[in-house]
């Protein structure tokens, strides 16, 4: 294997890592060379991003090897691995909010010898690498390293550090303001940061997990364009992502993992779709997902009314400003609404309005007719209002992650027995029933929920509101972090529960997940409905020209 | 820095998160804990050239080695456990109550008033049962206040509750050397001393401090475990927008939260004007406001829990004071081993959640292919 | 006026160091409740140290060391043990409660050396002391007010301008962000857990030392506490630190004012004022809605790198 190493970035050579009893790797492989797009693919759970942490310093494998340009490297922290020249996008950015763009970037800079340090440290053959890797943009991370000179004393210049950052934004076409504070930078502009950061730093090793999940099909293009001019400068970068189109769309060669466990590489352009999702599920499946029809039954009562009508509802936020902007549409009764929109464009007061948890400026939510809006969570569920709700953080917000099953789905009807004692034996049945209906694994259902797996955690929750009996079922993101496994589960009872006649808004993240669910979508930008469009007839395309602030004009235009 | 990572790398041992551990093997690490503590106070007494198997043999004669010894610890246990109680209320919520020592003196303070101004033919019981119903409003005052900020504004509860202490003992001192005086007491600055008819009877020779507060241990239990409002503290205190979600009044649940721990702290203040100082004064609450936080925090915030501890920490408090008379050793040790027992249990908490654990055998390996990687170069 | 104001500067520095140093601890992402156990501890130590030598420098010294000792316990339990900050920094009061009643018991009503003494007499500065009424408050002060002028400009620089002070800030405020760029998350949390520990030893060494030159048991008597309300107060800006505590100085003696400015209320009732005063400034500060004067994000949020 070491005749390899000459031309390779990264050599992972059995790796293995497990938190507590959880395996997250074991005995991956993983080879990355440089100037080329490597795609790690797989589910949710696969430990891609556990893989990468490792290499990024966060995380130190139990077992096994890492070579950076064929040498053998130990990192202890993320300082060792940005020192070798690697630089990793989290998918959480890490990012101080109260600061400039400027003071991110100076943030533990350091002297700097890492790019020429990776280069001697891999003899000739790397520098023959870099040379051939085309002209001008070789030399490129050693301009870096010593334009940094002078940033690197006592005292911050930060005159100087703004006056590098445009002329790297100059180079690579970025769009940065150096003195905007990171709490007024929109996700794009976030993730911009975080490419430039790696870029100041000289890295060559560049590492970006689930870089698409934020960003509209717009941003996504564009954040490719860099993507390809950092490969062409020679080097080396890995995506790691789970969604298939993107790793045809970008990548040179791919590495699946699955379970922990990685299943082989390929090269993207000899490799068949079919193919590499039975690489990353394990055996072929079907991934379209049902949309079923809604028929109400034949002795329903006639009515004109919608099951929930949202009437220019606006609510504003802590900074005085317009989280929701005069929103209004309508959810009928087996409908599963849609809900699109860049990462904070409302979705979040959107459901919380309509749980009775955020206080509304202005408008009206009208439940089967009647005006719910000002009322109180503990107010809707006196009424007698069945709207269930599966918040986006689920361990924050829907359960208490200290506490067991039986305690959890006591939550919300704990008050529904008179006096001031707790009874319990009523929700222990129903944690039973629920367990078992959905297949909860569990040690017991006096586990706490936190020890459960994600796709376990969502069940609960989801088991809980459902077993409400509820009208409105809202969900806020309800299969981010679950496998494919767990999410098609999710889809089935939304769909079941649509067939029972109940009104779903579905909050999503993926845009192919709501064209193929979803009955009509909602899209937000800034908090404001930009257009309301029926699933059946629309692209990703105008979805992402909506989520970015265009009208509807034309084609998926909806009536009702 | 970069030669201590690159040594800490090579390594064989690394810092893991544990599973949850069998509430056994719970237990018995706290007891190490505890024991290392020991040692280590051993160790601070003999830096003082003190021999800590004399100390810590004196402290136990001195908590218990008779029966009047016995019975001062008693009564020293007893405040020391109901205020825990009402500062295990609070934490149960998250609400950093350290208010317990101004909640006690405002309890008394109210006690007082009842005791002096309640007619001497009073019966007894009457007598005492409006005491205590005016020590555990006053307490209970005294920690509504800031509970209604926090509750409305979100003030931090931590430094306002403290604050409150001061305020409470200085307001006491003014009435002791001022308008509460007492003209009788020979030149003394004391508040006139409490009538027959408020003091608190005796039972097995120890004032029925105890019985009350074995009787609020099980109340205590019963309520945070048990009663819908003792649910939704727990709530509250692990997660704010879960309580939103569920629908609970939090702003209810705080008030209701503090006023039965300030109402308890109260109790205190009566008990101990009433059955020890038979009269009101500042040095009322004598630190049992702040050694709860220990207590309650080591009991990991059960009340049954905190009957045991309350009596090993009684013990160390007594012994402590015989200790003085004894070795002429000050009863100031006392507190730094409590500190030091606390500093150990807390730090302890962590060989709960993580563990050393060993690298596995193939970084061994690993070296093995790195020296193969130098031969190649 | 201007004896009120001298005064008050000499009440406030005590304080404002005390405030300092939380401030930098709480900038770095701890919450230390100790501070009223730092102070004493440092203030019995500074002491002993000051009566035991006759060497104000010693004492010094071995104040700052002792409450940057208190520091290191807090950094050992609640930085590499993880364990609850509130709670660990509520013993550490008490712990030091009890090591300054144990060691400061037999010391009593015993005096500063006149050497030690010597050292902290006002000294005037050429020129700045000659300003009207500023020279007199401020600057015909003993060196160690001088040396409070000197921290709160040294800690400013420190936090705005320099790399050091810019990665310290960004432990405080995203742990994972500042350890993901490779800063040594643990090392900035003891150095400045132990400094701010430091800082506050000195604040406590002022009251034994200078402020009543005699050993007093409760010679700290909450102004530890307080100055965790001032750091809130001042919305973790140093130069805010610096204008509060000496706001806090200036109600801490206004009741000797009051009396002889022939005002008659009760001594004890005054003692409340400085008390009551901490509490509006608690009530008012929760009121901010700047960005930049909310406490840092990620204080007293623990922090493990393979946490999953």
């Amino acid at each position: 294997m070491s005749e390899h190493g000459a031309d390779c970035a990264i050599e992972m050579r059995g790796i293995s890592k497990s938190f507590g009893s959880v395996v997250a790797n074991e005995r991956v492989d993983l080879e990355v060379r440089d100037g080329e797009i490597h795609a790690l693919l797989g589910e949710n759970g696969a430990g891609k991003s556990t893989l990468m942490n490792m290499l990024a310093g966060i995380y130190r494998p139990d077992t096994g090897t890492i070579r950076i340009r064929g040498e053998e490297v130990h990192f202890a922290t993320p300082a060792d691995s940005i020192k070798r020249g690697i630089g990793m996008i989290h998918q959480h950015f890490k990012l101080v909010e109260v600061m400039t763009a400027t003071d991110n970037i100076a943030l533990g800079m350091r002297a700097q010898k890492p790019a020429s340090g990776a280069r001697s440290s891999a003899g000739a053959d790397t520098d023959a690498t870099t040379a051939g890797a085309g002209a001008g943009a070789g030399d490129a991370p050693a301009a870096t390293a010593d334009d940094n000179a002078g940033l690197t004393g006592p005292f911050l210049n930060r005159a100087k550090l703004a006056e590098r950052i445009r002329a790297v934004s100059d180079r690579y076409g970025l769009d940065i303001d150096p003195n905007k504070k990171i709490y007024e930078m929109s996700v794009g502009e976030k993730q911009t940061l975080e490419i430039m950061k790696v870029l100041m730093r000289g890295a060559r090793i560049l590492i970006m997990d689930e870089p698409t999940a934020v960003l509209t099909p717009q941003e996504i293009k564009r954040l490719f364009a860099i993507v390809r001019s950092m490969r062409d400068d020679g080097c080396a970068v890995v995506i790691i992502t789970h969604k298939l189109n993107e790793v045809m769309e970008v990548s040179d060669r791919v590495t699946v993992l699955r379970r922990g466990v990685s299943v082989g590489t390929v090269e993207t352009r000899g490799v068949a779709l079919p193919t590499l999702i039975e690489m990353v599920v394990g055996r072929s499946v079907d991934l379209s997902i049902q949309r079923p029809s809604y028929t109400p039954p034949p002795d329903a009562p006639e009515t004109s009314e919608p099951l929930l009508r949202l009437d220019a509802v606006s609510v504003t936020d802590k900074d005085k400003k317009a989280a929701l902007d005069g929103v209004s549409f309508d959810l009928a009764a087996g409908e599963i609404l849609g809900v699109a929109g860049v990462a904070g464009s409302g979705q979040k007061e959107l459901c919380e309005v309509i749980a009775g948890l955020t206080r509304a400026s202005g408008g009206r939510i009208f439940f089967e007719g009647d005006n719910i809006l000002g009322k109180t969570p503990r107010d809707i569920m006196r009424l007698g209002i069945r709207i269930g709700f599966i918040p986006e953080d689920r361990l924050g917000m829907g359960l208490v992650a200290s506490m067991d099953l039986v305690e959890n789905l006591m939550l919300k009807d704990y008050r529904k027995y008179a006096g001031p004692l707790l009874r319990r034996a009523p929700s222990v049945e129903k944690a039973e029933r629920i367990v078992e209906r959905l297949d909860i694994l569990t040690p017991s259902i006096h586990t706490p929920v936190s020890q459960l797996s994600g796709g376990n955690i969502q069940k609960v929750l989801l088991g809980r509101e459902i077993d409400s009996d509820p009208r409105v079922l809202i969900t806020a993101y309800p299969v981010r972090g679950l496998d494919i496994g767990a999410s098609y589960r999710i889809y089935d009872l939304l769909n079941e529960q649509k067939m029972a006649g109940v009104g779903i808004v579905f909050i999503g993240e993926d845009l192919d997940v709501l064209l193929e669910l979803c009955d009509r979508i909602v899209v937000l930008c800034g908090g404001a409905v930009t257009g309301i469009v029926d699933a059946r007839r629309v692209g990703k395309e105008e979805l992402g020209f909506l989520m970015t602030g265009g009208q509807t004009e034309g084609t998926g235009r909806d009536a009702a | 820095m970069s030669a201590l990572s690159s040594l800490t790398s090579r390594l064989p041992f690394a810092l893991v998160k544990r599973p949850t551990m069998s509430t056994r093997a719970q237990v018995l690490a706290r007891i190490a804990a505890v024991v290392l503590s020991i040692v280590f106070a051993s160790l601070v007494l003999l830096l003082f050239s003190l021999n800590p198997i004399q100390v810590f043999a004196t402290i136990i004669k001195g908590s218990l080695g008779t029966k009047m010894r016995i019975q001062q610890t008693v009564v020293k246990a007893i405040p020391l456990t109901i205020t825990s109680l009402g500062i295990l209320v609070a934490f149960k919520m998250k609400f950093w109550n350290i208010g317990g020592e101004g909640q006690i003196v405002m309890g008394a303070l109210g006690a007082t008033v009842v005791a002096l101004h309640f007619p001497e033919t009073l019966p007894a019981p009457v007598m005492l049962v409006s005491m205590a119903a005016a020590a555990m409003i006053c307490g209970g005052i005294w920690a509504l206040i800031p509970a209604a900020f926090k509750a409305r504004y979100g003030t931090n509860e931590t430094i306002f509750t403290l604050m409150m202490n001061y305020l409470a003992i200085k307001f006491v001192t003014y009435l002791q050397y001022g308008p509460w005086r007492d003209p009788n007491s020979a030149g003394f600055p004391k508040i006139p001393p409490y009538p027959d008819n408020a003091v608190l009877p005796r039972l097995f020779g120890v004032h029925i401090g105890w019985v009350i507060a074995l009787v609020l241990v099980a109340a205590v239990w019963l309520f945070l475990n048990h009663t819908k409002k003792g649910f939704e503290i727990s709530v509250v205190g692990e997660s704010l927008p879960t309580a939103r979600y569920a629908g609970m009044n939090i702003s209810r649940v705080i008030l209701v939260a503090m006023a039965v721990s300030g109402g308890l702290c109260g109790l205190v203040g009566m008990i101990q004007t009433s059955a020890i100082e038979k009269t009101l004064t500042y040095g009322i609450g004598g630190g049992y406001g702040f050694t709860a936080i220990i207590t309650a925090w080591l009991s990991r915030l059960n009340a049954i829990v905190v009957l045991f501890v309350c009596i090993a920490f009684a013990m160390l408090l007594q012994g402590a004071a015989f200790l003085q008379l004894q070795l002429q050793v000050p009863a100031s040790v006392a507190e730094i081993v409590q500190g030091a027992i606390l500093f150990f249990v807390l730090g302890s908490e962590f060989f709960l959640n993580y563990r050393i654990g060993r690298r596995r055998a193939a970084a061994a390996g690993g070296d093995g292919i790195g020296t193969n990687a130098e031969v190649d170069a | 006026m201007i004896a009120f104001f001298a005064a008050a500067v000499i009440a406030a520095t005590p304080l404002l160091f005390a405030t300092l140093g939380e401030l930098l601890t709480e900038k770095s992402g701890s919450l230390n409740l100790g501070v009223e156990g730092m102070m004493l501890i440092g203030a019995v130590i500074g002491f002993v140290t000051g009566y035991s030598t006759g060497s104000a420098v010693l004492a010094l010294i071995g104040a700052f060391v002792a409450g940057a000792a208190g520091g290191l316990i807090f950094a050992v339990v609640t930085v590499t043990l993880r364990a609850n900050q509130v709670v660990t920094g509520l013993t550490l009061t008490i712990f030091g409660g009890g090591v300054a009643r144990f060691l400061g018991d037999d010391l009593i009503g015993l005096s500063v050396p006149l050497s030690v003494q010597a050292v902290f007499k006002p000294v005037a500065i050429p020129l700045l002391s000659a300003i009207p009424a500023l020279g007199p408050i401020f600057f015909k002060q003993d060196i160690f007010v001088y040396l409070g002028y000197l921290c709160v400009v040294l800690v400013a620089i420190y936090l705005y301008r320099t790399r050091t002070g810019l990665n310290m800030r960004a432990v405080g405020e995203n742990t994972a962000a500042a350890d993901a760029a490779g800063i040594p998350v643990t090392l900035h949390k003891y150095v400045h857990i132990c400094l701010g520990g430091g800082l506050c030893g000195l604040g406590g060494a002022y009251l034994a030392l200078v402020t009543v030159p005699m050993w007093q048991a409760d010679v700290v008597n909450g102004r530890g506490w307080i100055a965790v309300a001032l750091v809130i107060f001042a919305s973790w800006n140093p130069i805010k630190a610096f204008l509060g505590s000496y706001l806090f100085g200036g109600l801490s003696i206004l009741g000797l004012r009051l009396q002889s400015a022939g005002i008659h209320i009760s001594q004890y009732l005054v003692d409340l004022f400085p008390y009551l005063a901490c509490i509006v400034i608690v009530v008012i500060s929760t009121h901010k809605n700047r960005k930049e004067d909310l406490p840092p994000a990620n204080l007293s949020v623990p922090y493990f790198r393979e946490e999953r």
